[in-house]
């Protein structure tokens, strides 16, 4: 029981450390991508 | 565990980022850690961006207009360059700071310093006084540059003995990525504090400055060292002996006289030597070789492109480097790099714009790819004890290669152009230098072979380096 619990909490600061680097770094890929497009206008 | 903690240093404010507290408990997962390194390496990677603020900066005092009081264009650049030049010695200088202190107290002292480095430059720009810049985010800031950089990736080795390329190649992704981040933010942030009387420069850099304090201390906070018996679960360390791939350490000074060191050196040097020049002028090239053709605005999205396969080359070759061996890696560099750049002049002949592309975004990402692959070659050939301070000593490589690249690619340019050679071929001299380099480059890599038992760490000199040890950072058995 104290596994699982201890299991669920690492998923859980896992899922938002990914998310607090991956939400900042995919925003600026799109950003970068919609302004490459132009190249191809 | 808990022997490791009952041995750490008691009480002091700052005990909490020393190794002995940094080392994971039970349950912890390796995957915390990657997002950790990506804290700092996103953060410090905004140096790559700070050429959004050269024009703001030059008209400071005019507003809309530069006055002959505001800063030249000229001046400003310097502050870049000081930036790098400090990254590189502050990571050899202090590589076996961090790797003696760990990670924490690394990434905690990077925070600062690239903080503080923005808060001094917000100081200069609002007394006018560029020295302070130079000061600020060219010396403080470039330290903090430095032992960023190197602090996350003998941990992330350790973290991940069956895929260090991969695992490094994430993090060294994340300073090619900071720029796509820190660009358009600190566009929004000047709009935001920008008046038509005021330009929001200090404001914004006091802003960049709290939130990658925020940022980098988070990333201090997560990441954790693994025990010294711990291993990936169901991994078994390979029984039988790879020619190029040492189970021994070497020392973190007896490396600079293996040739080992130096000719990874070249081969890091000659790899950025190449691409930096062309990063630094993707947008003149592309628009002087197909003039008429390509507009200002698409040679932006041309550099934002090449930034973008400069990043994810990073993570795709140093993951393949996994799988192929790091030397392969390389000589895939130095054969398909000469190669492409000796088809770029026949592109520009051509006009053809999308092969023109194609060419220059595979270069990049083996650029990029030559960065993120070179920590596990280190650790391939001088084991994981000291790769970090190793690493940080190699980064000189790139510091020189700053220098290099884009001096080869302006003055060989300028010097065709005097000459009178059209403007739409002065490039091609430099795309033969450019993969001339890249086979002296190869030649390199083809001398590299594994390094002389005589350079790996004997038993007694392990036993002086565990009591240094216990005397700078508690328990070493903990770490």
């Amino acid at each position: 029981m104290a596994n699982a619990n201890q299991s669920a909490s690492m998923t859980v600061k896992l899922v938002l450390a990914w998310c607090f680097v991956g939400i900042p770094l995919a925003w600026g890929v799109l950003q970068t991508i919609a302004n490459a497009m132009t190249l191809f206008r | 565990m808990t022997s490791a903690n009952a041995a750490a240093p008691q009480g002091g404010f700052f005990s909490f980022l020393d190794r002995a507290h940094t080392v994971a408990e039970p349950g912890f997962s390796r995957w915390m850690v990657p997002p950790a390194a990506l804290c700092i390496h996103l953060c410090i990677g905004q140096a790559y961006a700070f050429s959004v603020f050269n024009l703001p900066m030059s008209k400071l005092i005019g507003v809309d207009h530069a006055t002959p009081d505001d800063w030249k264009l000229t001046d400003l650049g310097w502050i870049f360059s000081i930036a790098i030049f400090f990254l590189g010695t502050s990571a050899a200088v202090f590589g076996r700071w961090v790797e003696d202190g760990g990670p924490r107290r690394a990434m905690f002292a990077s925070g600062l310093c690239w903080a503080g480095g923005f808060f001094f430059a917000a100081i200069g720009v609002y007394l006018h006084m560029l020295w302070i810049i130079y000061l600020g985010y060219g010396v403080l800031g470039g330290v903090g540059l430095g032992l960023g950089y190197i602090s996350p990736v003998s941990t992330l080795i350790k973290w991940f003995p069956d895929r260090p390329g991969m695992a490094t190649g994430m993090a060294i992704m994340g300073f090619g990525g900071g720029a796509f981040i820190a660009s358009p933010l600190s566009v929004w942030l000047m709009q935001k504090f920008s008046t038509p009387t005021h330009i929001g420069v200090a404001e914004t850099f006091i802003c960049l400055g709290l939130i990658y304090l925020c940022f980098m201390w988070v990333g201090a906070a997560i990441v954790r060292v693994p025990r010294a018996d711990w291993r990936p679960e169901g991994y078994t360390p390979p029984v039988v002996a790879q020619k190029l791939i040492t189970k021994n350490d070497v020392y973190v000074y007896d490396a600079l006289k293996t040739p080992q060191f130096w000719l990874i050196w070249g081969v890091l040097c000659l790899n950025v030597t190449a691409g930096i020049g062309v990063l630094g002028q993707a947008s003149a090239m592309s628009q002087e070789m197909f003039p008429g053709r390509v507009s200002a605005i698409a040679a932006a999205g041309f550099v934002g492109l090449l930034s973008l396969f400069n990043m994810g080359g990073r993570f795709f070759w140093a993951t393949i480097s996994d799988y192929i061996g790091r030397k392969n890696t390389y000589f895939c560099f130095f054969v398909l790099g000469p190669v492409l750049y000796a088809l770029v002049p026949w592109a520009g002949s051509l006009g053809n714009v999308t092969l023109f592309v194609v060419f220059f975004l595979v270069i990049l990402s083996m650029y990029g790819g030559g960065f993120a692959t070179v920590p596990a070659y280190l650790r391939d050939m001088f084991g994981t004890r000291y790769v970090g301070a190793i690493h940080g000593m190699l980064i000189t490589a790139w510091s020189m290669a700053g220098v290099f690249g884009p001096v080869l690619v302006n003055y060989i340019r300028q010097y065709q152009i005097d000459n009178g050679v059209p403007k739409a071929q002065a490039y091609n001299t430099t795309m033969y230098i450019m993969a001339g380099l890249l086979v002296v480059g190869f030649f390199c890599n083809l001398f590299v072979k594994a390094v002389h038992h005589r350079f790996h760490m004997h038993p007694e000199h392990e036993a002086e380096e565990a009591q240094t040890e216990v005397a700078a950072a508690g328990d070493p058995a903990g770490a």
